[in-house]
């Protein structure tokens, strides 16, 4: 469907003569919509914008809409769509807000039949830029996601030197091959780093143990005593036993202990370093 | 091909590998470490491989050779220097070294080597000296 030139030519003068009065509609329309999370200039200034961008592109029925002409209003819906995510508005605002346009624009022509072909045309772009905002609010969802998956991979494995020659990783949540694969090779390096011969990993936080997860543990265990480093599992809770004898799983020579404080002591003992309590008062 | 150098320090034997592993010069160090240990009569071996990134099942299989060699002779042996990189290679292969010792640097290394030199000698060790047993 495409329309022909004149009458593109005259419904972008129709909408350039009405642009003030169609955009404060517009945003006035949008507003009521966002209950007043945003203001009316902020919409103003977004508005004033797309609309300039918009008139020259008046006459596509927006199926080349990943073409070069429309490169200047992807980046603005885009960006739109994307302080729209981090707001918290949901796509189905964002996209309204496209397509509260084709509303006032209807009401604008509709005593013009000769216009209705073109209107419809006008339509037609308005719904692929509104779709435009709906796949760039998806894509900055998704990455959002992915950054916060990393960030998550990142915070959650501190290695942490709690005596000299004594390291401690605490775990907390749930352990999958990536998240191990990270803890195993960060507690490998912090212990030719700091020269630490022993190694604590404490799992009370750790959720639920099965066969992959003591699978990832016992791994990392005799990765360090490759390398001529002794680790220590403590933290083992009452059920996470349970289940470990349960599945068989051996744990073979492995120091376990149950609690970081048992642990430590034996590393210390190792070491060579006696605590002594003292008389106190 | 290159030859690993073999050093002798005191009763001591150290082998610090610093060049790309190949399957020969593997051989070549058994054979040559063998007649070392047995012309010198050395009571332990040193294995430093903290400059090897990269180590294949073959390579692993060696510091167990190595370490039959040496207690054939009645020798110790110590790999020390791991990189983390390395024994995730060895774990994921399924080489666990068998009874080989390991030690995070030399010095590390050679003072367990001294520890069982006196245990040997009969010489009881100084207090706290000598890894406790629990």
């Amino acid at each position: 469907m495409t329309a022909d030139a004149g009458d593109a030519q005259r419904l972008t003068e129709v909408l350039r003569a009405n642009a003030e009065s169609l955009i404060d509609k517009w945003v006035s329309a949008v507003a009521g919509l966002l209950r007043g999370r945003s203001t009316k200039t902020e919409l103003e200034r977004d508005f004033r914008e797309f609309f300039t961008a918009l008139l020259p592109l008046v006459g596509s029925d927006g199926r080349d809409v990943g073409g070069p002409r429309f490169t200047e209003i992807r980046s603005l819906l885009e960006e739109y769509s994307r302080s729209r995510v981090r707001a918290g508005f949901t796509p189905t605002e964002t996209a309204s807000s496209v397509f509260s346009l084709k509303r006032e624009v209807f009401e604008l022509t509709q005593d013009d039949p000769s216009l209705h072909r073109e209107v419809l045309v006008f339509s037609g772009l308005l719904d692929s830029l509104g779709l435009l905002t709906f796949e760039s609010y998806a894509r900055v969802r998704e990455e959002i996601i992915r950054e916060q998956a990393e960030q998550l991979l990142e915070l959650t494995t501190p290695v942490v030197k709690i005596w000299e020659g004594v390291l401690a990783v605490p775990l907390v949540g749930t352990l999958d091959s990536a998240r191990t694969q990270v803890v195993m090779e960060k507690l490998l390096e912090s212990l030719v780093e700091t020269g630490s011969e022993h190694a604590i990993i404490d799992i009370t936080g750790v959720s639920a143990v099965d066969t992959q997860v003591a699978q990832h543990l016992l791994k990392t265990v005799v990765a360090a005593r490759l390398m001529g480093a002794e680790c220590i599992v403590s933290g083992i809770r009452p059920q996470i036993a349970q289940t470990i004898v349960a599945l068989g799983i051996e744990f073979g020579d492995i120091v376990t202990k149950a609690s970081l404080a048992d642990a430590l002591r034996h590393a210390l003992r190792r070491e060579g370093v006696d605590v002594v309590r003292r008389e106190v008062g | 091909m290159e030859r690993v150098p073999i050093l002798k320090i005191g009763g001591v034997l150290l082998v610090s590998i610093q060049i790309d592993l190949h399957d020969q010069s593997v051989l070549a160090l058994q054979e040559d470490l063998a007649e070392k240990i047995s012309a010198t009569g050395a009571h332990g071996v040193v294995i430093d491989i903290s400059a090897v990134e990269i180590v294949d099942s073959f390579i692993g299989r060696m510091f167990a050779t190595i370490a039959s060699i040496s207690r054939l002779f009645d020798a110790d042996t110590v790999v020390v220097g791991m990189r983390p990189a390395v024994a995730i290679t060895l774990v994921e292969l399924g080489l666990t070294l068998g009874g080989v010792r390991t030690a995070l640097d030399l010095e590390r290394g050679m003072k367990i080597l001294g520890q069982l030199g006196r245990q040997r000698r009969g010489v009881l060790p100084h207090s706290g000296e000598l890894e406790r047993d629990f």
